[in-house]
């Protein structure tokens, strides 16, 4: 009836794991008690849950993600502190299982349910905004990819109560993770979690492609599109043409372990390097995938920041598209170590230093962006140039590692993990970050507080260099990866320091989530009134903020780049907003629950197959089956918002921006 | 920042990949250390000019020319293409020379005849063959200094990297393949060797010392080895292959010959993995049932 699944599923001689859960669980319980209590929970039905407007489930996308950021960091500061207990003959407090456990899920965590709904999450809010239209192209299919994402990343964290997670590092190389080496349930967790958060990545990845190649706002060509949207394109670009491989490589992991194939087994003609190369032809695409979003963000900030235009555009732009092609050409140097041969490792090597060249006109770009302008130092910039200073960095120790024989001597050490955190959290988490405080007034109406903003960046940057400089070191002395127990002395330096620049970090989270507080009770001195609090250059701040359920009560008309700069110009010129224009009315997709309950009855099929509950699979599949039947025969798809209506909200915006433009035009 | 680099390399000399005790790890710091120092060479002017130029075109700055015109210059673009392009150009030649020089599986030239080793990694130990001498070792790996090593390499399960930092190149073993290596260690002395590739639940257990021994003193070692120990034949080697943790350092006074050849041609079958329910019932729950 149930399975594999028994109570012995549930580790109760394992006090971290239970009372982690347990604490969660209160905390859950706690919220949907205030929730009902509150009798919030129509409202979040109808305006949160069911929502298929880009913004909501934007936001979703974030605060999912800031979750599991959070989650991650609580992994890395258990890896931390154990290590530092962990030296010569100490045990420290997690035994191997439970360790192997922590790293695995800390990966897996921090790059699918954290990184990914990071970027995905503010490519949601901003391009619709950005393009000047009203939604993305399929915004039911929109909410349904944002649940699938959410129904992985629980699926990952029951496994922390129920079974285990993988022991295997966040990709589950075979033959490690086959069933011989592997026979518990939690390589089962990571696929089914990955397979089903990866059906909806894919399908966001569709949605925005097709969005920005299809709705864009009348005028708005290709190279009138800001950057970020560009960067955007490459993204799901990658998104669409890489995440099948993933899709395909785990499906063949999962018959090996399912039904007994031999794809990747060490027997029977199965081949474990096989999975090495695929798993990688995903996976670097997947780096680009994450970083390309964070360039277009810094690219706005820079520019927006620094009051200026962005310097070299067309040059941005083929550097992106560049990325784009040669990051599905430089796979292999994830495994120089397997002794391809003299010219296979240098030609992979070549490529990806050639990949660099992409990055560093970027770079240069940027710097000349701020060439003439006039800088302010907002939190968003100073994200943006933490991120400058630190990714050079990273970018230098890449190439190193790119150089096969310098990564003979450096592969799988700390060095390589000090390089990929150096670009990860100094790249994607810095630029979503800038981003967030960046697009936080669009979206609530109200800015964060700037104070604690710059107390947060300086912690975490100071953390940030302390453990990942104290991980070159260890690199260079030899340590390698994911061990459990510090077997050499000479290493315990390197590890204490870095254990103790977590702890400069978590101040730095600590501030980050002070900032939201501060910034929520302080709203009404933080009110963004004309919604362009930055002085903005693109379109999503001619809108109001938070904007209307519509975007635009009237799609924008664009001349040449900058439009929104142009028309503030011209405005702030005459001292008067352009004609009163003719209000129509809109008609915008109707809230479905087609998302949400797919996704619920998904968690049932990686649910029930993780734990060979064969009916309740087949339930899943024929709940998730009959809700896409029943909303693909809906009758009403639309609803309309009169144009009197459309008329009274965009009065008070032109209202607002009308009281922002007499004062401009007093005398200083 | 120059500082702050000397500092780190400083710290990081003791044993590690900087202090080379071999001629291959020798010429792979050479390489590393020119890498770098191409790269600095314009990641260091990149730092700088950042924080210069948001310094000086800060919005209080009056003397700061505003140029909000200034978006682009043929000029500009030319040279930040140019400047990474040479840079990866001269990057690329020296990976090319780089990759095709230091091969792992390239023969070091000597007038010594190499000394040939056969490794195998194990759920969690290192088993070392000397077919010519005819013995093996557990997690003890002796080699004469200033001798080639040829290394051929095969794991009896998972993946794992055979690694000594201060010798040189790490490289992959896999089940039912063999790949090769060659290292020479310069000087007598103890090195620190290790898996650099997780393995599972024990890979901490994964490192073995590397004892480097004038030549003259090698075969007198080799001989001592062949006067004690148990012998190393299918059997022997099916209950090494189970998994095993915290392993002390022996050898084998006998090998059957083509044992190493066996294990690759998986004549010898991989090792089983866990028994079911290892490390107690919860850490495996789907073993339960």
């Amino acid at each position: 009836m149930l399975g594999k699944l028994s109570w012995a599923a549930i580790p109760f001689s394992q006090p971290i794991p239970l009372v982690a859960a347990a604490v969660v669980g209160a905390g859950l319980l706690a919220v949907i008690g205030w929730v009902v209590i509150k009798g919030y929970l129509p409202y979040l039905w109808k305006e949160w849950i069911t929502s298929v407007d880009h913004k909501r489930v934007g936001i979703m996308y974030m605060i999912l993600a800031m979750a599991m950021l959070v989650r991650g960091f609580i992994d890395a500061i258990m890896m931390r502190t154990h290590q530092a207990m962990a030296m010569g003959e100490h045990q420290g407090y997690l035994p191997p299982e439970h360790y192997d456990q922590i790293f695995s899920a800390h990966g897996t965590i921090m790059i699918f349910f954290g990184a990914m709904p990071l970027v995905i999450g503010l490519m949601n809010f901003v391009l619709p905004l950005q393009l000047g239209v009203r939604d993305v192209a399929f915004p039911t299919l929109n909410s349904t990819s944002f649940w699938l994402t959410a129904t992985g990343a629980l699926l990952c964290n029951v496994s922390l109560v129920i079974g285990e997670f993988a022991r295997t590092g966040w990709l589950p190389y075979a033959p490690l993770s086959e069933t011989t080496y592997s026979p518990g349930v939690g390589v089962d967790y990571y696929l089914w979690a990955i397979q089903i958060s990866g059906v909806g990545t894919l399908m966001s990845g569709v949605n925005l492609v097709t969005t920005i190649l299809k709705m864009r706002a009348p005028g708005m060509g290709y190279f009138r599109m800001p950057m970020f949207c560009w960067t955007a394109l490459g993204s799901n670009m990658l998104i669409v043409a890489a995440f099948p491989i993933l899709t395909a490589t785990l499906a063949m992991l999962t018959l090996d372990r399912y039904l007994g194939f031999h794809f990747f087994t060490n027997d029977a003609g199965g081949n474990p390097m096989m999975f090495m190369n695929l798993i990688w032809s995903w996976g670097h695409p997947e780096v680009y995938i994450l970083i390309l979003p964070a360039f277009g963000i810094f690219s706005e900030v820079f520019s927006t920041f620094s009051g200026k235009p962005l310097f070299g555009y067309r040059s941005m732009v083929l550097a992106t598209l560049f990325i784009v092609v040669v990051s599905f050409t430089v796979w292999l140097h994830h495994f120089f170590t397997m002794g391809a041969g003299g010219d296979v490792n240098a030609a992979f090597g070549i490529a990806t230093s050639v990949i660099a060249v992409g990055t560093g006109v970027k770079v240069y770009n940027w710097l000349f962006t701020m060439y003439g302008g006039r800088i302010r130092f907002d939190t968003p910039m100073l994200w943006a140039l933490g991120f400058m200073v630190t990714f050079v960095i990273g970018g230098m120790t890449g190439v190193l590692l790119a150089v096969p024989p310098a990564d003979f001597l450096l592969h799988n050490s700390m060095f390589l993990v000090a390089h990929f955190h150096n670009v990860i959290i100094g790249g994607v988490v810095f630029g979503a970050f800038a981003g967030y405080t960046y697009w936080f007034p669009k979206a609530f109406g109200f800015r964060l507080d700037e104070r604690w903003g710059k107390i947060a960046f300086w912690f975490t940057i100071t953390g940030f260099v302390i453990v990942f400089g104290a991980f070159y070191v260890l690199g260079l002395e030899g340590m390698t990866r994911r061990l459990q127990r510090v077997p050499n002395l000479e290493w315990s330096g390197g590890v204490l320091v870095s254990a103790a620049g977590v702890g400069v970090m978590i101040l730095g989270v600590a501030a980050q989530i002070m900032q939201l507080v501060v910034s929520i009770r302080n709203r009404e001195a933080l009110r963004d009134e004309t919604g362009d609090p930055w002085d903005g250059r693109s379109l999503e701040w001619s809108t109001s903020s938070p904007p209307p359920p519509f975007n635009f009560a009237v799609l924008p008309d664009v001349h040449g780049q900058e439009v929104y700069w142009s028309i503030k110009q011209r405005a702030i010129e005459a001292q008067r907003m352009g004609e009163t224009p003719q209000y129509e009315t809109i008609h915008m997709p109707r809230n479905s629950p087609t998302g949400f309950i797919t996704a619920f009855f998904a968690t049932l099929i990686g649910f029930a197959l993780i734990w060979h509950i064969w009916w309740l699979a087949g339930l899943g599949f024929v709940g998730a089956y009959a809700t896409f039947v029943a909303f693909a025969w809906r009758d009403k798809e639309e609803y309309e918002i009169p144009a009197e209506e459309v008329a009274r909200i965009d009065r008070a915006r032109r209202d607002a921006r009308q009281a922002w433009l007499a004062r401009q035009g007093q005398p200083a | 920042m120059t500082a702050v680099a000397a500092a780190l390399l400083l710290a990081a000399c003791g044993h590690g990949v900087l202090d080379p005790a071999g001629t291959v790890a020798a010429q792979e710091r050479t390489i590393l250390f020119n890498s770098l120092a191409i790269m600095l060479a314009i990641v260091v002017p990149t730092i700088i000019a950042t924080l210069v130029f948001a310094w000086w075109f800060r919005a209080s700055n009056d003397k700061a020319v505003y140029r909000p015109e200034f978006t682009y210059s043929g000029r500009i673009e030319l040279v930040v293409w140019s400047i990474p392009l040479l840079t990866i150009m001269f990057l690329g030649g020296l990976t090319w020379v780089g990759s095709h020089q230091l091969d792992p599986a390239k023969p070091i030239a000597s007038r010594t005849p190499p000394l040939e080793v056969q490794v195998v990694s194990l759920d969690w130990k290192w088993l070392f063959i000397y077919p010519a001498q005819g013995i093996a070792t557990v997690n003890r790996l002796v080699v004469p200094a200033g001798v080639p090593v040829h290394f051929s390499l095969t794991s009896a399960s998972v993946m794992n990297t055979f690694f000594v930092p201060q010798l040189g190149s790490q490289i992959y073993t896999m089940n039912a393949m063999r790949s090769q290596l060659w290292l020479q260690a310069d000087r007598p002395g103890v090195f620190y060797g290790q898996s650099g590739h997780f393995s599972g639940d024990g890979f901490p257990d994964m490192n073995f010392a590397v004892q480097a021994v004038p030549p003259a003193l090698f075969n007198g070692w080799a001989a001592a080895r062949r006067g004690a120990g148990p012998v190393l034949d299918a059997r022997g080697y099916a209950a090494l292959a189970k998994q095993s943790q915290r392993v002390s350092a022996y050898s084998y006074r006998a090998v059957q010959p083509g044992l190493f050849d066996a294990i690759v041609m998986q004549k010898l079958p991989p090792a089983p993995g866990p028994q079911v329910g290892r490390g107690g019932p919860h850490t495996s729950p789907g073993d339960a049932t």
